[in-house]
């Protein structure tokens, strides 16, 4: 009996269209935050702490924790959790404070 | 005719949704401001509309209610008496002498400011989780059972493949049906109340029988899952291993040299400088090289005795790549703290029309203490009504909101009895390690904080903040506020943050200069 979230629910997203991770395409799809597309792909961690380099990813999941941060187009210190795909996006893993890559 | 007194309603979960119907059908003007793309807050979270679901209910709870706000707050927009405002981030909310004015971010980048002028604010800003930490709690694979819930929801994203659901609370048994009907294999519920503590509060719980059948319900769904419920048992500790290799047998952590400071005993050891996102992953960039990463591979989990201590010798470890906890909730209360509400104990004090002790702010739902989406409702009904009234120049009739004011004091009841059956177990605090992390954000050690209450003599959180960071990073002390008063022995005080969330300097500089800027409004 094994299903998925999407069939539970019935979706129906329309086509994935390709964002890259650090140069390497991935799929998304509508609808998908940075945190779904990252997930769905498999990766769960896609940051380091500023301090000890440990990894983090998706904890809180509804933006107050601030553990899941990326650089998405260039732009350091995003939460993954909040921020919508657009096709073409460019997810870059995020090392300490994002500003020093 | 004269133009509607207007409201600005802050948040648009199940309180906010009940409070702008109630106030756009009474004769107000609303602007709802959220900071998600569609309404619902977290209770209701809705799947992102890209993603077309089709059968959005089959996550959901009391989808007849929601369905209920969603048409009533459709018909007040289509009339216009209610404008809904969606990534509006609002960050603060300010006095003045003619009324208020809501200062929001536009998101998700949050950048661009939005002020909102009002005559009344309505403060429905929700709860967070609480998460106690333990070692390897800072592992990737380790989240929140309400992130777990709301990454299901909203974008119907799941982690891994196997699942364990533990802490404390109700919010456990929707998260683990919630997973296991999405495909995840749920190895096991792990609460650390017993189900004696149940029975000692039969009273109080048996008064609300539509609670006990809904918990009953997902005690049924969990069974046919095959989900396993280990009540009275907590997890002690979240193991790592190396993303794609298997984990070490017999060993409670990753192999290989460290080089870096381990973190817990066993847990998330570093065999290079790690470069999260790519490991495991078939791919080209992530094969040569071997950058890898430490994720969760497993739990430790163990019995608690009649008095809620680890048992010893009970130890038992379960194999799995996500682990969802909590331990409760909290209230949101920055902007009611920023305004100058009074608290009571975490929460934003009201009295029975739902009014704060500040002149035109009211409060509704999880943000004046925890209890619910039934009791928010509730809640948020009655203070709709009530600044509809007051904003109209007369003293409201209780009488107009009897059953929702009946609802309410059965459900504070009921939610008073469940805080004192659902804890933590007892001497959690002395379970977490020197080494593990505490203020996830500034990478405080349990160790640190013990040293500044030990031998530094800090006594509150404020003063062990200052002698350690814990608290002062990006969240600030949101997620381990509480895990701080609990290891530094002193109460959890509300910490008053002057802004509800990080502000672009731009954008204050610009409210220096411009003090009554109205974006959009």
């Amino acid at each position: 009996m094994t299903t998925t979230p999407h069939e539970l629910a019935g979706a129906r997203p329309g086509p994935a269209f390709t964002v890259t991770l650090d140069g390497r395409e991935i799929e998304a799809l509508p609808g998908q935050t940075v945190a779904a597309a990252l997930w769905a792909a498999g990766v769960t961690a896609w940051r380091t702490t500023r301090g000890e380099g440990r990894p983090r990813g998706i904890f809180c999941g509804i933006g107050v924790c601030f553990d899941c941060l990326v650089t998405v187009n260039d732009r350091p210190n995003q939460r993954a959790c909040l921020v919508p795909l657009r096709p073409g996006d460019a997810i870059r893993t995020q090392e300490g404070a994002g500003h020093d890559d | 005719m004269t133009e509607r007194p207007h409201l600005a309603v802050i948040g648009a979960g199940p309180a906010g949704l009940a409070a702008t119907v109630a106030a756009a059908a009474h004769g107000l003007r609303v602007t709802l401001l959220d900071s998600a793309a569609q309404a619902g807050g977290q209770f209701y979270r809705q799947p992102a509309d890209g993603l077309r679901a089709r059968r959005p209910q089959a996550l959901h709870h009391q989808w007849r209610t929601w369905e209920r706000l969603r048409d009533a707050l459709d018909a007040h927009v289509k009339a216009g008496h209610v404008r809904h405002l969606t990534d509006h981030h609002v960050w603060c909310v300010e006095r003045g002498a003619d009324g208020f004015t809501v200062h929001a971010l536009l998101g998700p980048e949050q950048e661009e400011p939005v002020s909102v002028p009002a005559d009344a604010v309505l403060l429905a800003t929700g709860g967070y989780e609480k998460v106690l930490p333990f070692p390897g709690w800072t592992l990737p694979g380790v989240l929140t059972a309400g992130g777990a819930q709301a990454m299901l929801k909203g974008t119907l994203a799941v982690s891994g493949r196997t699942a364990v659901v533990a802490g404390t609370g109700p919010l456990l048994l929707p998260v683990a049906a919630g997973l296991a009907a999405a495909g995840v294999k749920v190895a096991a519920l792990v609460e650390s109340a017993g189900p004696r503590a149940f029975l000692r509060r039969t009273g109080a719980l048996a008064a609300q029988p539509g609670k006990l059948a809904e918990g009953a319900g997902y005690a049924a769904r969990l069974a046919r899952h095959r989900v396993r419920l280990l009540g009275r048992h907590t997890v002690v500790e979240a193991h790592g291993a190396e993303r794609g290799g298997s984990e070490p047998q017999g060993r409670s952590g990753g192999e290989g040299p460290s080089t870096r400071r381990p973190e817990g005993p066993g847990t998330a050891r570093l065999s290079t400088p790690a470069v999260p996102g790519t490991a495991g992953l078939s791919t080209p960039a992530a094969a040569p090289g071997r950058r890898t990463t430490h994720m969760l591979a497993a739990v430790t989990v163990a019995a608690l005795d009649a008095e809620r201590r680890v048992r010893p010798g009970t130890q038992r470890r379960i194999p799995c790549d996500t682990l969802a906890v909590g331990h409760g909730m909290l209230a949101h209360t920055d902007l009611a703290e920023s305004l100058g509400c009074r608290l009571e104990g975490t929460g934003v004090r009201v009295d029975d029309e739902q009014r704060t002790d500040v002149p035109g702010v009211w409060a509704a739902g999880e943000t004046t203490g925890i209890g619910g989406a039934a009791l928010a409702l509730a809640e948020g009904h009655i203070a709709g009504r009530s600044v509809a009234a007051r904003l109209h120049g007369h003293a409201p009739d209780p009488r107009t909101w009897a059953a929702a004011a009946k609802t309410r004091t059965r459900l504070r009841a009921f939610s008073a009895a469940l805080d004192a059956v659902y804890a933590p177990p007892a001497h959690w605090a002395e379970q977490i390690t020197d080494d593990t992390v505490v203020c996830r954000c500034e990478e405080v050690t349990a160790g640190a904080v013990r040293e500044a209450v030990g031998e530094l003599g800090a006594g509150d959180l404020r003063t062990v903040k200052l002698l350690t960071r814990a608290g002062m990073g990006w969240c600030q002390g949101r997620v381990c506020a509480p895990a701080v008063a609990g290891l530094a022995g002193c109460e959890l005080t509300p910490s008053r943050r002057p802004f509800a969330r990080p502000v672009p300097l731009g954008v204050l500089a610009h409210q220096h200069t411009h003090p009554t800027g109205r974006g959009s409004s």
